[in-house]
């Protein structure tokens, strides 16, 4: 495969070290000419000094039969335009790297459904390990979908009901219930909900605030 | 008309000083607070201090009520980008970007945004002068 890399930082240089050890064909575009030098001992003719967001570099670096172009910079409008330009250009598949999680939203406009956000990842960790996080964003899916997990608080309005009786917002379902002993099952209409459980739940992006009424109910009424 | 108008540098101060005395409603946002020292005296419209590349800050002044949107900094991406978020995210009927480099120009322009390139114009209107005289002249 031939990868074209956006961007010679840390992430763009680790990137293109374990993709040529994996035999691809790759090639960074590394706007700094000091940064050139300092990767180029490591990686000689894989390095190019030039800036990726000129559709005139991106043409000298071959963009047109390249497989993936990976946009790894540490600014976010460089790395959309690189994307775009790259997408003009005919490349299939373009990566790009988010620093700001609020920008993966315009991205996802533009039609560059691929996106790595550091701070995202992070982010998402730490609100795992927070007990006090009901609703847990686990996955973005392309459709405008999201996929959430929410533990069922003590004060849950539904737990003792059946996912029948569960009002949830369109387009929204309970796909998975993984019970205090970590055993997971796929509900029925009559599967009992209980305080504890561990829903999985698909729903839009913008119903997720509703989804958190239905389950977990008002977490302000505690702070009284 | 409701404008919003990033980077307050010449171009940027010259636009918001000519739109707010013909009645608009402007708002001029910068990162720099002493950017804004370039607008006109007795400007009335807003100064707006922040990062226009961020959602939340286009949110704070107001940018779902904005009838135009122009981006007027130093850096061609970053006006892509924000004339993008005013557009795609926003919904801002009319996006206006300034662009330097004439081949992104070119390409921003395929994908839909009224975009401008001083560079490209500016390097007409020179060529005109030096061998049309007597009609650039009089520009």
């Amino acid at each position: 495969m031939y990868v074209i890399i956006a961007g010679g930082g840390k992430v763009g240089y680790y990137l293109a070290q374990e993709l040529i050890g994996s035999n691809h064909e790759v090639l960074v575009i590394e706007r700094d000419g000091n940064r050139v030098d300092q990767i180029h001992d490591e990686l000689r003719q894989n390095v190019m000094r030039g800036d990726g967001c000129e559709a005139r570099t991106l043409d000298t670096a071959g963009v047109a039969r390249a497989d993936i172009v990976a946009a790894v910079t540490g600014d976010d409008e460089d790395n959309l335009v690189v994307c775009e330009i790259a997408r003009r250009r005919g490349v299939a598949r373009t990566i790009a790297r988010i620093n700001n999680p609020k920008n993966e939203l315009l991205f996802k406009r533009r039609g560059i459904e691929t996106t790595i956000s550091a701070t995202q990842a992070v982010l998402a960790q730490i609100e795992q390990e927070l007990p006090t996080h009901e609703v847990i964003p686990l996955l973005q899916l392309n459709s405008g979908l999201e996929v959430l997990e929410i533990k069922l608080p003590e004060t849950s309005p539904v737990a003792g009901r059946s996912v029948r009786e569960v009002l949830l917002p369109p387009e929204s379902l309970i796909s998975l219930v993984v019970d205090p002993g970590g055993v997971p099952r796929i509900p029925s209409g009559d599967t009992r909900l209980s305080a504890g459980d561990a829903l999985v739940v698909v729903t839009r992006n913008e119903c997720v605030e509703l989804v958190r009424e239905a389950l977990v109910g008002s977490t302000h009424g505690l702070d009284t | 008309m409701n404008v919003m108008i990033m980077g307050c540098g010449r171009v940027g101060a010259r636009i918001a000083g000519i739109l707010d005395q013909t009645g608009h409603s402007v708002t001029v946002l910068d990162i720099d607070a002493g950017s804004f020292r370039r607008l006109p005296d007795g400007f009335g419209g807003k100064r707006a201090l922040g990062n226009a590349i961020d959602g939340p800050t286009l949110e704070r002044y107001g940018i779902e009520s904005m009838d135009a949107f122009m981006a007027c900094t130093q850096g061609d991406n970053r006006n892509y980008f924000a004339s993008m978020l005013a557009r795609e995210v926003y919904g801002v009927r009319r996006v206006l970007c300034r662009i330097y480099d004439p081949i992104r120009e070119e390409i921003f322009r395929e994908m839909g945004l009224e975009t401008f390139s001083p560079t490209s114009i500016g390097a007409q209107i020179m060529v005109d002068m030096l061998l049309k005289p007597s009609d650039a002249g009089r520009i």
